[in-house]
């Protein structure tokens, strides 16, 4: 890879015994589980395998990223509850705190912000894609306050916004940080948010209005949506090799 | 360590024996590319076989379709957990591309080189033997982008970040170089069945 450094060379940990602290459901259809565990530090937007294991031995793994800061107390994730997904209902309707899973991690060193990295700072996210860019948002408000950064964050509804609360007292108390929502299926409910799907258009008229030129982008959400706002972005001239990505696809 | 009121959903009994270990079955061709879907062009398209930085072969997209074309149908696995079954691909075998270029392997490692700058390794004894092509096609159809067209390698029993989107050239190495994410924490070899995701798995 021309260029550019790895931002970790180190393999993630063997599976390790996590114990839950908290089960909170952050929308109807998202819960936000802390789990403590004797992981090696991680970097904001990298991931865990969280592992679930059946009386009988049967094992089910999947991957969930990291949405709380690099140090702090317990690491957080926000599961989606999918159709018949065996490990995102136990989450949503089983776990509760002192329940044990396994996970390994941190993972991924590829799709990771750290302070040093600097800004302006474009962050885009589709639905729980959310998770990573919210890490690497608490990433910023601790250690680089006040360095440009933009949030564009589509969700069905205003209540389906996961963090929306936190997103929104970020802004409030930082004027370095733009948080603009896109609502699918409600009218938009503040001035610069929009009532419809982000589409190029839509992008192009929001990195406008930011008035910065990204020196590193950040897409997350499904892969239709992160297809199409990658794409967005090159057409705006942001170059390819400042835009990261990471798609969630499939996964049940 | 059993995981308090969790039972699961099995799979049934031919997907228990076709899923690597902690692998689950999709009906979906989930996506995993590092930054956007590359442009590129057929008309500017070409693909080499290298020897370090000495070119041993290149062909244009009209010559490499001209090539001998081969289908093969199976199992995909990719790190990320998901495994989709029966997938169909067509393409040209490793070994003719050999045949073609007239050369035989220097090297017993190669880095496959991808039009967004991703590289990945995998040893030469990996590929030959019918056990990779270049693919072209997939499900009958012309690659699309997001899955790596107009062009990407194929070596389906590794985990499939080895099956390198987009590809341009594969430049075999004197030494077994680690490529993207294999300096980023993923396994150098990745064997599904022996879950080789991560560096120090065994």
């Amino acid at each position: 890879m021309t260029g550019a450094t790895p931002a970790s060379s180190t393999s993630p940990s063997r599976w390790v015994t996590a114990v839950i602290g908290r089960v909170d459901h952050l929308t109807p259809r998202v819960v936000g589980v802390v789990l403590h565990a004797p992981l090696p530090p991680h970097a904001a937007g990298q991931h865990v395998d969280v592992r679930l294991t059946a009386p009988d031995g049967y094992q089910a793994q999947r991957s969930y990223s990291i949405a709380s800061a690099p140090g702090a107390d317990g690491l957080e994730l926000a599961i989606e509850r999918l159709d018949a997904g065996e490990v995102s209902s136990f989450f949503a309707d089983v776990a509760r705190p002192g329940d044990t899973v396994e996970i390994r991690g941190p993972i991924g060193g590829h799709f990771v912000w750290r302070d040093e990295d600097g800004g302006p700072l474009l962050l885009v996210a589709g639905g729980s894609g959310v998770a990573p860019l919210m890490a690497m948002l608490r990433h910023r408000r601790a250690r680089a306050r006040g360095l440009p950064a933009l949030l564009l964050y589509s969700a069905r509804t205003w209540d389906e916004l996961i963090f929306r609360d936190e997103l929104l007292a970020m802004q409030a108390d930082d004027a370095g940080f733009t948080f603009v929502a896109a609502i699918t299926r409600e009218p938009p409910r503040r001035a610069g948010d929009f009532g419809q799907r982000l589409d190029a258009e839509l992008v192009r008229r929001a990195l406008a209005r930011w008035g910065h030129a990204p020196r590193h982008a950040y897409a997350c959400g499904s892969n239709a949506f992160v297809e199409a706002m990658t794409a967005a972005l090159v057409d705006e001239g942001v170059p390819p090799r400042a835009i990261r990505a990471e798609r969630f696809g499939g996964a049940s | 360590m059993t995981t308090r009121g969790f039972t699961g959903r099995r799979p049934g009994a031919d997907a228990a024996r076709r899923l690597p270990p902690g692998q689950y079955q999709t009906a979906d061709f989930p996506v995993l590319s590092m930054g956007p879907t590359p442009r590129v062009d057929l008309a500017s398209w070409s693909f080499a076989l290298r020897d370090g930085p000495c070119e041993l072969a290149r062909w244009t997209w009209a010559e490499f379709e001209a090539l001998p074309r081969t289908r093969w149908r199976g199992d995909i696995h990719c790190v990320t957990k998901w495994s989709k079954f029966d997938t169909e691909w067509d393409g040209v075998m490793f070994d003719d591309l050999l045949t073609a270029a007239g050369v035989a392997a220097p090297s017993p490692f190669l880095l496959a080189r991808s039009y967004d700058d991703y590289d990945t390794n995998v040893p030469v004894a990996d590929l030959v033997g019918g056990r990779a092509m270049i693919a072209t096609r997939f499900a009958g159809a012309p690659l699309p982008a997001e899955h790596g067209g107009p062009a990407r390698l194929l070596v389906p029993h590794l985990y499939f970040w080895k099956s390198a989107k987009w590809v341009k050239s594969l430049q075999f190495t004197a030494r077994d170089e680690a490529g993207f994410w294999e300096l980023r924490g993923y396994h150098m070899y990745g064997d599904p069945w022996r879950e080789q995701r991560y560096t120090d798995d065994p």
